[in-house]
């Protein structure tokens, strides 16, 4: 342990409102929730911020529900959560296969889908399965909610709309993929316990020989979780030929900036993303 | 009478496998004295510099901290191992990043780590090497010289010959070269180093989780100039080892009696895991060139290899690590002629020091690949090459050791090829991997490895150990051997209790105390199970015909009577102890100046076998299955052989193609188990562990060294693996996606390299140097 932890405070007032009225009074509080993200930066004395507010436990954020053909994840959803849920697994099984592959057994029980998605690493792994699905994501602070497409919550590297005082209320999918081809593979340094160097994931609706929909993205491709919009149209709406398929990779290409970093480099990243669209256009 | 059922042989449960299991076992965190307070070291962030000022920062009450520089230290400022070129405390150049230059003690141990921050070393850069390539380089800044060292940034060169070489590349009818490189790697250890000194009334006790209690002992001696009495270190439960715990704990260890002296209060110094990786030893990183000439069907006729590892900052063990390096570079195989020039170089990186294997990996990384490499050569496999230049009985090694046991290579082979579907595989690879986006391979590595100190090293540390009976009139055996994980204190005590006719359960083993345990020399070298084991079995013998001629004891006993006999044997005379001290077999000799002779009193032999995939799309190496067949002498114990050698290849495989370090300017910047990747049980194959036996007359029941062969094999076998599979050939590991995509994706890079050539288009001399 590299920090004092009598330089921090935790308070946990046990219910949402009162949490949302602790966070709208001192906006320094940082909600922490599983803790797999800032207990590490907390353990290797990197922990910047020292008024943590915790969400563990709390019952209004650790829901899944279906209305309407919507599915709606609380944020305090955990990962062995999502594993264990039956519709989960038959309307969105990208999401099961990226929570099976989040770290071990311990870290799913603790994580959460609330923290991944507000961590905002471009290397997190559901982002890229919610983003395929077409995710609205809720928003909620001692102001009322807010609600708009996953696609639009992260700005930048490490940067959300999330306002001071704000909290991912939930996220939502709308059950309309069974019959789409659905696609997810994770480059990982390793088959357990590895953060992504790459991954893709994606779905389409075909038409026959055509592609009617498509939605890519990826992990540690760009600065972000982001949704590859340039492929996408590259595809859309065209059958796949080989000639289509190299289109789609120079597409792709030109809309990826991955970097070099301790865990791999620019050009294999490039490489092997380019090598995952294709297997997956293949598959069509 | 005797046991019926053998125990040597047997599966006897692990002796402090309850205790472990159950919790109870104390490692060296889980102890706390009274008054005791928490040690700290300031280290160097720069590789190398002259100190020009030491700051403590504002906000520390300093006045509350016990502070040690070199100042401090009462005998000489060295950590001794071979050389006394390592400071225990820098004095004024900082030779590596991370090197210890500040102790800081407090009983606040969150204060503490404020503390280390809030110091702030100011210096001159001075030039530094990282490399083996920069250190050699005629320019380089010397870094390191020293009348016992060869030539500057030289810590220690061997000459090995065999024959004559310069006159075989005449007649050769092919000349291969080939160059091989092998990088650093971490023991990872689940267990980080860590101690507790106390220093009362002149005298300095140490507590701490290590392989070798002696060396700290001697360390202790010369940093606190006290005589050997005064000094008392005592291991306690250790969670791995390595080797990374074999000379470490002596920097450590004085680190933590130098504040406990200072404090007068005892001081625990528990690295965590972030420090242990940055400062800590890890394997040598290395490189092997090899220029082979070999006749047209495939006989080796003579070779010339440089071996070269880079030792870090400071000597440390690294004339050791070079020497078992060399002597294995040469492999199983006969060679008529043979030059090994070898060298360990000084760079600027921290120390690097004993891994499992412990040199030998290395060299037989270079070798194993490059048979390959001249097997497609010559034009024929991997398997015909290695068969037609086997060391068979009554041939000798490259040091001129005669093979007396009747060791068979060939039924080895055969073996290992058999139980592993080699050909068929091999076959049905050839045929599927054209057209299948994921490609398989299949190769193997054969081997040796020494067992035992190298040459005259076991002569000099003319071991000792002791058995004594207790109040209970048990056998007590008493070694500074120690258990980290690997089997020590199960084996010994199976001997003990086969050799003594009592159950196993009646045995009991020592803490290893220099006060009360004779020195059986360093848990190292995969000596432990042989050299040890056989001196508790000659004690034990010992014991019995001492407790026969008092005439306590019939020929024939029951354990009650052994125990009655033990207990009367007591009351009359004190204590019944028995020992026996090693004596070198008088058919070894071995020549330290000319590097010839028995290098070692046995060899353990092995063929492993490695199936790999490798996936077009990711560039990923997996492997698949594996298969480590390995003639040992006896196995003393089923279930812990077996752990070893598991162990041992899933520790290969993550040296092959998972782990890497990256430095940085001498800096492990991937000091964290985040992005250290070591493999886990989702990325490692079935195992299939498979032994023959033929007993040696120098280990107990014909025991051999088994503890560190197992690292010697999978690197090779797994790339020769991935050349079968891929067509490509890789001479470097650890062997990550990223280099298999730069090979793979870039044609050209792979044309440059004459290893991929033909030989009908290149002729009859290969250069694979660039690689
Ligand atoms: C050993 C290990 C392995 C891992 N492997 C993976 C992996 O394979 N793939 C992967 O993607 N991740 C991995 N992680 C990272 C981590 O487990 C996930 O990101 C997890 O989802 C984080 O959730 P949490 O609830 O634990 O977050 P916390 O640590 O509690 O919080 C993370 C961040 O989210 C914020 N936050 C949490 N909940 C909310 C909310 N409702 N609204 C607003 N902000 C919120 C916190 O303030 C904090 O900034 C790993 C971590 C560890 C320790």
């Amino acid at each position: 342990m590299r920090s004092d932890v009598r330089d921090y405070t935790l308070t946990a007032p046990g219910s949402l409102n009162a949490v949302l009225s602790a966070l709208a009074a001192n906006p320094r509080l940082t909600p922490v929730a599983g803790g797999t993200e800032l207990m590490v930066a907390l353990g290797v004395g990197r922990l910047g911020p020292h008024e943590l507010i915790s969400l563990h436990r709390l019952k209004e954020l650790r829901f899944i529900e279906e209305h309407s053909g919507i599915l709606t994840l609380g944020a305090g959803t955990t990962f062995t959560d999502i594993r264990r849920n039956a519709t989960i697994a038959r309307e969105f099984p990208l999401l099961v296969q990226t929570a099976a592959w989040t770290g071990s057994i311990a870290n799913q029980n603790r994580g959460t889908l609330g923290g991944n998605i507000a961590n905002a690493s471009p290397a997190a792994d559901s982002p890229p399965a919610l983003l395929v699905y077409d995710a609205t994501i809720e928003l909620v602070s001692a102001n009322g909610r807010r609600t708009l497409p996953y696609g639009e919550f992260h700005l930048g590297y490490k940067k959300t709309v999330l306002l001071p005082g704000e909290l991912i209320y939930a996220v939502r999918l709308p059950c309309r993929f069974a019959k789409h081809r659905q696609y997810v593979r994770k480059v990982g340094t390793r088959n357990a316990q590895a953060i992504s160097k790459i991954a893709l994931a994606a779905t389409a609706l075909m038409d026959g020989a055509t592609v009617r929909e498509i939605r890519l993205a990826g992990a540690s491709l760009v600065d972000r979780p982001a949704r590859l919009h340039a492929t996408e149209a590259v595809v859309l709406g065209k059958a796949i030929t080989p000639e289509l398929r190299t289109l789609a990779a120079a597409a792709l290409a030109s809309e990826i900036k991955p970097i070099d970093d301790i865990r791999s480099t620019a050009k294999y990243r490039m490489a092997v993303a380019c090598n995952l669209l294709d297997e997956f256009l293949l598959s069509l | 009478m005797a046991p019926k059922e053998p125990i040597v042989g047997a599966p006897a449960l692990r002796y402090e496998g309850e205790a472990k299991v159950l919790g109870r076992a104390k490692y060296i965190d889980d102890l706390h004295f009274p008054q005791m307070i928490h040690g700290a070291t300031v280290r160097s962030k720069f590789p190398r510099g002259r100190i020009t000022a030491i700051r403590y920062g504002e906000g520390v009450p300093w006045d509350e901290f016990t502070i040690v520089t070199w100042r401090d230290i009462p005998g000489e400022n060295t950590i001794v191992h071979l050389l006394k070129d390592h400071p225990c405390l820098v004095e004024e150049i900082v030779n590596h990043p991370e090197e210890p230059i500040v102790l800081l003690a407090h009983p606040d141990k969150a204060l503490l780590r404020k503390a280390v921050d809030a110091v702030t070393i100011e210096y001159e850069p001075l030039p530094a090497v990282f490399t083996i390539e920069e250190s050699e380089a005629p320019d380089a800044p010397v870094i390191w010289n020293s009348e016992a060292g060869d030539s500057p940034n030289v810590f220690k060169t061997y000459l090995m010959e065999k024959g004559n070489v310069d006159d075989v590349w005449a007649s050769a009818d092919y000349i291969i070269e080939g160059e091989y490189s092998t990088g650093a790697q971490e023991q990872l250890y689940i267990e980080n180093n860590g101690v507790i000194a106390e220093y009362t009334e002149e005298s300095v006790t140490v507590w701490g989780s290590m392989q070798c209690p002696y060396y700290l002992h001697h360390a202790l001696q010369l940093a606190f100039a006290l005589p050997e009495e005064k000094c008392r270190v005592i291991q306690v439960e250790t969670g791995g080892a390595f080797g990374g715990k074999e000379d470490y704990p002596s920097v450590i260890g004085c680190h933590a009696a130098l504040l406990a002296m200072k404090s007068g209060r005892p001081v625990k110094m528990v690295y965590d895991r972030l420090e242990d990786m940055a400062a800590t030893t890890k394997r040598h990183p290395s490189r092997t060139r090899h220029r082979t000439a070999v006749s047209k069907d495939g006989r080796l006729l003579g070779g010339e290899i440089e071996f070269a590892i880079d030792g870090g900052a400071y000597v440390t063990l690294s004339p050791v690590v070079l020497s078992r390096g060399t002597i294995h570079a040469a492999g199983p195989y006969n060679w008529p002629n043979l030059r090994i020039r070898a060298k360990a170089v000084a760079t600027n990186c921290p120390p690097h020091g004993a891994f499992r294997g412990f040199g030998a990996p290395q060299s037989i990384f270079g070798l194993e690949r490059h048979m390959d490499l001249i097997a497609k050569t010559v034009g024929i496999t991997p398997e015909e090459l290695r068969r037609r230049n086997f060391l068979q009985p009554g041939g000798s090694t490259a040091t001129g050791q005669l093979i007396k046991d009747p060791i068979d290579l060939n039924g080895m082979l055969t073996r290992a090829l058999e139980e592993s579907g080699y050909h068929a595989k091999r076959a049905e690879f050839t045929k599927t991997n054209p057209t299948s986006p994921i490609k398989r391979g299949i190769g193997f590595a054969t081997f040796m490895h020494g067992a035992g100190f190298t040459g005259s090293g076991e002569r000099r540390l003319n071991s000792l150990v002791a058995i004594e009976i207790d109040d209970e009139g048990s056998p007590e055996i008493l070694v500074s051997s120690t258990e980290f994980g690997q089997g020590t204190n199960t084996i010994l005590c199976q001997v003990a209790a086969q050799t003594l006719h009592i159950p196993y359960k009646n045995v009991r083993i020592a803490q290893p105390d220099t006060h009360r345990v004779p020195n059986s020399g360093p848990t190292v070298a995969s000596r432990t199970a042989m050299i040890v084991g056989k001196l508790v079995e000659d004690a034990s013998h010992n014991l019995l015909t001492c407790m026969r001629a008092s005439g306590l004891l019939e020929e024939t006993y029951t354990p009650e009577q052994f125990c009655h006999a033990a207990l009367a044997y007591k009351q009359k005379h004190g204590e019944l102890r028995a020992t026996a001290r090693y004596q070198a077999p008088g058919d070894i000799f071995w020549d330290d100046d000319k590097y010839r002779g028995d290098a070692y009193p046995a060899y353990a032999w092995a063929v492993y076998v490695a199936e790999v995939e490798v996936d077009t799309r990711t560039y990923m190496a997996e492997v698949k299955n594996f298969w480590a067949l390995q003639e040992v002498g006896k196995v003393l114990n089923p279930v812990l052989a077996k752990g070893q050698v598991e162990g041992g290849v899933a520790q290969g495989i993550g040296y092959a193609i998972y782990e890497k370090c990256v430095w940085k300017d001498g800096v492990m910047a991937n000091n964290q188990m985040t992005n250290y990747i070591m493999p886990t049980s989702a990325d490692l194959p079935p195992i299939h562990v498979l032994f023959e036996e033929v007993p040696s007359i120098h280990g107990p029941f014909g025991a051999k060294g088994i503890g560190e062969l197992p690292m010697d094999g999978p690197a090779p076998a797994i790339l020769n693996a991935i050349e079968e599979a891929t067509g490509v050939c890789f001479n470097h590991c650890p062997l990550l996606p990223e280099d298999i995509f730069d090979k793979l994706a870039n044609p050209t890079s792979i044309s440059a390299d004459s290893s991929q050539l033909q030989p009908a288009v290149a002729g009859p001399v290969f250069s694979g140097t660039t690689s």
